[in-house]
């Protein structure tokens, strides 16, 4: 019985969705938006803290680059060093040929480029991953006054500059989308509205014959949720095609600028179609509720 | 069954009705007759639990719908059809889905509509227009719709708020025979008018309200009123 009637009302609720196009439309076109902008924001952030944690994770390690004329007793002992240090977790040694690998890998399609090196001019260094982000300072300073010592290579202020700039970005970014989602609501709530006091007359009809409020609520939820569905489709295969062309264009210069890739298209649009489909229909639910409370009080 | 013991109903700005007492008997033909606002329409409000009295008790069916839950309102609603003075079809709904809509919120299944639907349809004399739009019928096949859909349930009551209010009086004559004739299988019947010579030629219980009280109650009465009552215009009687 029950099932009967959740049946008839879903398809009284399709009915309807096809019956007033121009409002399904309206709201089709506000909750589109809305989730846009949304999913703007969502890619944007994922994005913003992916390449944060693999900054983070790339800068607590120290380059340091040795001499040419440094033999391996020096090196060794000058890992020792380094590997009594509190503030070290790990110390490895890169040889020049195993830089270059790295490096080719890296470089990935681009590598070609490199074949045209006759000599590996990269030189040996000491790979230094400190415990403590905080303390890299302290084993930059030991490390530049160490004979034999080259250069030093880390991005300690840099990084915290990214990561105070990125954490700013990320609070903006959720207040933004919760924001959003509030206004979402509303918007559907009152282009429902419209829809319900069209039917306003029916409404009362139904009252005054005995339908139950569940029973005159049920098509307009469904049809808030069928309104909401469909937006989280449409405006989810808009983001995904977005994406995928963003990353196709970016995904080079991400590399040179970050030395991070873009969050996989398939990985973020996978995860995107679950948040937008319940976000969909829970907007599209909660605003023909809203909407409804006031037809429904006698 | 109706029973009103002494039911007070006041708005903000006048009475509606006060210290009301009345008996409508099962299987009863009961006219309401009165001036405009002369708490008519309170009384049926009441009745419908569309509105809550401030004193006194109703009882509808042997229970006081005083007292009963918000959520046994529309239990309370299917047991009585409504018939308006204009109709209040659904435009977008044919005929037979006008009439087979008061049935599925009963949870009716789709054989027993398809069974009663058109039974009542025949019965209303409007078996040949189930598939037609309330825009495409007369005025008088409208309101023979809106019986139908107000006894395809079988309620044990029926309440007319001046069925015959926008109808010719040939029209509304035939309206007439149709409601004795759902009287006579039982269904008790309580009927708002302005309309004199109906109330005259029926010659059925008269109940008067004015200001808010029972001025009159006479069995096979007359409307009663020496002058002929010149309803509001809003009301839209003939």
């Amino acid at each position: 019985m029950i099932f009967k009637t959740i049946g008839s009302a879903f398809k009284q609720a399709f009915k309807q969705v096809f019956r007033n196009r121009a409002m399904t439309l309206a709201s089709l076109f506000s909750i589109t938006a809305m989730l846009l902008i949304l999913g703007i924001f969502f890619v944007l952030v994922v994005n913003i803290s992916m390449v944060t944690e693999s900054a983070k994770a790339q800068f607590d390690v120290i380059q340091v680059y040795l001499e040419d004329e440094v033999d391996a007793a020096r090196s060794v002992e000058l890992m020792q060093r380094f590997k009594a240090m509190d503030q070290v977790a790990s110390v490895e040694y890169i040889t020049k040929d195993q830089a270059m690998a790295e490096f080719k890998v890296k470089w990935g399609d681009n590598a070609y480029l490199l074949d045209g090196l006759t000599d590996n001019p990269l030189p040996n260094s000491l790979r230094i991953t400190v415990s403590d982000l905080a303390t890299a300072d302290q084993v930059a300073n030991t490390a530049k006054n160490l004979a034999g010592v080259e250069d030093i290579k880390y991005y300690q202020e840099t990084v915290e500059t990214l990561m105070k700039i990125t954490d700013s970005i990320e609070v903006a970014a959720m207040v933004i989308i919760v924001f959003l989602v509030v206004v979402s609501v509303v918007v559907v709530s009152n282009t429902i509205k419209l829809t319900v006091t069209a039917r306003a007359d029916e409404i009362t009809i139904m009252k005054y014959v005995g339908a139950t409020n569940w029973y005159i609520r049920a098509p307009f939820l469904f049809e808030g949720m069928i309104i909401g569905f469909l937006s989280a489709a449409i405006s989810v295969a808009a983001v995904a095609a977005i994406y995928h062309n963003l990353v196709g264009l970016l995904e080079r210069e991400m590399l040179v600028l970050f030395s991070s890739s873009l969050v996989p298209a398939d990985f973020l649009i996978g995860n995107l179609v679950w948040i937008f489909m319940a976000l969909g229909i829970c907007i599209g639910a909660s605003g023909s509720i809203v909407s409804m409370r006031r037809f429904l009080d006698t | 069954m109706i029973v009103f013991e002494n039911v007070t109903k006041r708005y903000s700005s006048n009475i509606g009705i006060e210290d009301v007492s009345v008996h409508i008997k099962k299987g009863d033909f009961v006219f309401l007759v009165g001036p405009s606002g002369a708490g008519k329409s309170t009384f049926i409000k009441l009745i419908l639990r569309e509105l809550e009295a401030d004193e006194g008790s109703i009882y509808v069916n042997g229970e006081d719908v005083t007292k009963i839950s918000n959520r046994k309102i529309p239990a309370l609603r299917r047991s009585i059809g409504i018939v308006f003075q204009d109709f209040r079809l659904l435009e977008k709904k044919t005929v037979f889905e006008n009439v087979a809509f008061a049935m599925e919120i009963t949870h009716a299944g789709k054989r027993s509509i398809n069974r009663n639907v058109p039974q009542v349809l025949e019965l209303m004399g409007i078996a040949d227009k189930a598939n037609k739009y309330p825009e495409e019928l007369s005025a008088g096949e409208k309101q023979r719709v809106a019986i139908a859909r107000a006894v395809i349930n079988n309620p044990s009551m029926l309440i007319a708020d001046e069925p015959t209010g926008n109808l010719d009086p040939e029209t509304a004559k035939d309206i007439m025979r149709l409601l004795d004739q759902i009287n006579r299988r039982g269904t008790t019947i309580v009927m708002v008018t302005h309309a004199k010579d109906i109330v005259d030629s029926m010659e059925k219980r008269v109940i008067a309200i004015d200001s808010g009280h029972i001025v009159r109650d006479d069995e096979g009465g007359k409307y009663g009123y020496e002058i002929d009552y010149v309803p509001a215009k809003q009301e839209g009687v003939l």
